[in-house]
């Protein structure tokens, strides 16, 4: 007889079985890159090591890595909210760029305000800019049952190529010698260093500030209730009487706004203008992030540290020993499968025949 | 009919069920049932949803394995829990729900997972050649090269039957083969489970609609509440009586004393909807009305639209004097409406949710929630005291509502809907799968929230449970209502007769 393999349901596992599987699943993705490293000509230790030297090893390496956190915090909270409720928004990059977009208009000299207001004010539109982004197929989903993992996905492409035309002629820098960028920020429009001297922006603040204000939202307010009622189980939450549709907008809203915010910390607190590579796909990434911290807001933190991480890291480390940086995507992919079939054993017990 | 049928199924059993019994948990899904099969016959398997035909078919499919008893096929008895060992011993099995692969052609369905992976070669030719035999042999046309996605839901069934006599299979069992099929499909299945009697192949039959247990089969075997009530020759018994011995009718009259019927609280007028056909209900306070029929007869339909789920092509609704303005789950519910749902898995509850934010579920915007915080001292409060009112057996409010057994997850549905003190109570199927105790509790408190004053509608495919809690009963069958009938004025055999389709004016 063929081995046969069931799997069997576990009440209520306990916090060693929640925690034993993801733990696990990050020494097995160590485990794939090193094996990868010693393929690629480098000592795996000392590859480890480059890593961690890279990401963590001097002031400048771990402001670094916090600086790379911070879109990815955004974008993660953003992909977790929506996912939650079951809303699968795959269209992070979309409505990221479109935080960016709406802070390079506003942001470079069409109108000038205080720092105190300009900046709540760019942030707000930028936000709104996004949750419009995700408003259209999150509507085309309530209203048609259309799929929104494919509308959402198929939007990033339109909205980088809208915003291809963009940097190409209405925000095209005049003094940019031709380069497809867009004019730099006003001085009121940039979001300053939390502390001087050191690389880092209030964005990251920001970013802090906005998973603590998604805890609080998911455990505390109606809003939270509903939106974890609706993602659980979409049939009894109406039967109740919650207004499902509403409740899917309503996280529609506050997930695309999420990575908008992304996009508006990026350019208002790091890059001062808007090119058309000024995301390395923190869109998708996010989803990686999302996923790794188990859909939590204060594990999204976390997620987007360790990626950043392994990103900024993996970069140093090739420049010093040649073993190619795709090693950090080869991590990152692994860590992600094998984080969910941990889930899979957090909820299962593997049984034989 | 009856005389063309007579003299079949004499032969040698060749599918023995001895003394099987299953229980999960405090529930027992099938009692003690045997039965045989012998060559060239067919037996209907008849039960309502929940008598335990599917879990007894699960366990001849080694799906589940049996607490006691045993399954013999052709002489010799089935390893228990293996799913390939009746499949080898020629059983076949036909689902309600079809196991195919839409993208791929019929033959490549019907092939798929008769070879081991290491067999490689595979001559199409030969497979087609035998697929197309046996469609010619029982009437099965289907073109074997066509992709199932393209099918029709009679030709898919055609596929799986085929599927199944692909592996030679001499004993079949169809699970509710009629449920999706057009009457002109049905007849023509009936055709080729004729053809396929006739060549010596033995059927069982799993239904609920009567006619046609009377029409294919040459016996009966009647399933309620895990047990096997009856056996019956087809030819020597009616549907009448089949109707009657799926829902019981032991009980005559309530347990109750009779109350003087109070005002309409709840009134629906000529009501169509895609499955009521002109459709009136009255619901009275101080009163329970029973809603009796055989499953699938509109129950479902009329249940959604009290609750709000869904709303009506036509006709009238007034609640408590009103006429709602729109038409909601949350309308039903601010109006006073208390439901308790057929499905507490599905639509009563949030499984991962904690008692608490399932005891609220229905009351958080008025009672739980200010300016959109939720007061969450104040719901674990509420639901202390849920769990202490309807003596809910639970680790406590912060439990996840799964780990609770049937009976407490149904007791604290009850408490979140009685504590609201509804006018109209709509209670489907509200102790399905129940053990003893949990059923009396549920049932008193009805009784408790009638004497109360509220009107209740109480929906059940169960007619002891109908008879002995409802002061009025209506039958419903193919989307109509019977008048109303009132205490013990209607035995359960004359029930029975308007649950087969009898006495209504006009046919559907």
């Amino acid at each position: 007889m063929p081995f046969e393999m069931r799997l069997e349901p576990i009440a209520e596992p306990s916090l060693a079985r929640r925690l034993t599987p993801p733990a696990l699943a990050i020494v097995a993705s160590f485990v794939v890159a090193a094996l990868l490293a010693l393929i690629a000509g480098g000592n795996p230790f000392a590859v480890f090591g480059l890593i961690f030297k890279g990401a963590f090893g001097s002031k400048f390496a771990l402001l670094e890595t916090l600086n790379r956190a911070t879109p990815l915090i955004f974008t993660g909270l953003a992909v977790s909210v929506a996912f939650r409720a079951k809303l699968w928004n795959i269209g992070a990059e979309a409505q990221f760029y479109a935080g960016a977009v709406m802070t390079v208009v506003l942001g470079t000299g069409m109108l000038t305000l205080p720092p105190m207001l300009m900046l709540p004010l760019l942030a707000v539109t930028a936000a709104l800019a996004g949750a419009l982004v995700l408003l259209i197929p999150a509507l085309l989903k309530t209203r048609f049952g259309v799929d929104e993992v494919v509308t959402t996905l198929l939007f990033n492409f339109i909205f980088l190529l809208f915003v291809s035309y963009l940097l190409e002629g209405p925000l095209k820098d005049p003094m940019g010698m031709g380069w497809p960028k867009s004019a730099r920020l006003i001085p009121e429009a940039r979001l300053p260093r939390i502390v001087d001297g050191l690389r880092l922006h209030w964005g990251f603040a920001l970013a802090l500030i906005s998973a603590l204000a998604l805890w609080v939202i998911d455990r505390k307010t109606t809003l939270g209730f509903e939106m974890r009622a609706v993602g659980q189980n979409a049939e009894a939450a109406r039967f109740a009487g919650i207004p499902v549709t509403k409740v899917i907008l309503k996280t529609a809203l506050l997930s695309g706004g999420l990575a908008a915010l992304g996009g508006y910390s990026e350019v208002a607190g790091l890059k001062g203008s808007l090119t058309q590579d000024i995301s390395p796909g923190f869109g998708y990434t996010g989803i990686v992030v999302a996923m790794l911290a188990l859909l939590n807001p204060l594990g999204v933190v976390l997620a987007a540290f360790f990626v950043a991480a392994i990103f900024v890291g993996a970069d140093s480390m090739s420049r010093a020993i040649g073993v190619p940086s795709y090693l950090a995507d080869i991590m990152l992919a692994s860590a992600l499968l094998l984080m969910v079939l941990a889930i899979l054993l957090t909820k299962f017990r593997v049984r034989r025949g | 009919m009856a005389t063309e049928k007579r003299g079949a199924g004499q032969g040698e059993p060749v599918l023995r069920l001895l003394g099987i019994t299953k229980r999960f948990g405090q529930v027992t899904a099938n009692e003690n049932v045997s039965f045989s099969l012998n060559e060239g016959e067919v037996i209907a398997l008849l039960g309502e949803n929940g008598a335990g035909k599917t879990t007894l078919m699960n366990i001849l499919f080694g799906q589940y394995t049996a607490d006691e008893g045993t399954v013999e096929a052709f002489g010799r008895p089935l390893a228990p829990g293996n799913p390939r060992a009746a499949l080898d011993a020629g059983v076949g099995m036909v689902h309600q729900h079809f196991t195919l692969a839409g993208n791929l052609t019929v033959w490549e369905n019907i092939v798929l997972g008769t070879q081991r992976l290491s067999e490689r070669s595979l001559s199409p030719r030969a497979a087609k050649d035998k697929i197309r035999a046996l469609s010619g042999k029982f009437h099965l046309i289907v073109d074997p090269d066509a992709k199932v996605g393209s099918l029709t839901v009679g030709e898919r069934q055609r596929v799986e039957i085929l599927k199944a006599l692909y592996r030679d299979a001499r004993v079949l069992i169809l699970d509710e083969p009629t449920a999706v099929l057009t009457p002109q499909e049905t007849d023509a299945l009936f055709a080729t489970l004729r053809e396929a009697i006739a060549l010596g192949l033995s059927i069982v039959f799993i239904s609920h609609k009567l006619h046609e247990v009377m029409d294919i089969s040459h016996r009966v075997l009647v399933l309620r509440h895990g047990k096997l009530v009856a056996e019956r020759t087809t030819s020597e018994t009616s549907r009448e009586e089949l109707a009657t011995l799926m829902v019981g009718g032991e009980v005559r009259a309530p347990e109750f004393p009779a109350m003087p019927a109070g005002p309409a609280l709840l009134s629906l007028k000529s009501i169509f909807t895609d499955k009521l056909f002109d459709l009136d209900l009255e619901l009275c306070a101080g009163q329970i009305t029973g809603l009796a029929g055989v499953s699938g007869n509109g129950q479902g339909a009329l249940s959604d639209l009290i609750s709000g789920m869904s709303t009506p092509l036509s006709g009238e609704m007034t609640v408590a004097g009103q006429t709602p303005k729109s038409w909601s789950p949350r309308a039903a519910i601010a109006m006073g409406i208390g439901r308790i749902p057929e499905d507490r898995h599905k639509t009563g509850t949030i499984a991962d949710f904690d008692l608490t934010e399932n005891a609220i579920l229905e009351t958080y915007p008025e009672g739980f929630s200010r300016r959109g915080w939720m007061d969450w001292a104040r719901a674990h409060a509420h639901t202390e005291h849920l769990i202490e009112t309807y003596d809910v057996r639970c680790p406590g409010p912060e439990a996840r509502i799964r780990l609770l057994s049937g009976g407490n997850m149904q007791k604290l549905i009850l408490g979140r809907v009685l504590e609201e003190s509804p006018k109209i109570i709509l209670a489907n199927q509200p102790v399905r799968g129940l053990d003893i105790g949990a059923v009396n509790y549920v049932h008193s408190r009805l009784a408790a929230a009638r004497e109360a004053g509220a009107a209740v509608l109480l929906i059940s495919e169960d007619l002891d449970e109908i008879m002995k809690l409802s002061d009025r009963i209506h039958v419903i069958s193919e989307g109509r209502l019977s008048p109303a009938f009132g205490r013990g004025e209607m035995s359960a055999a004359e029930l029975g007769k308007w649950m087969a389709g009898e006495g209504f004016a006009h046919a559907v």
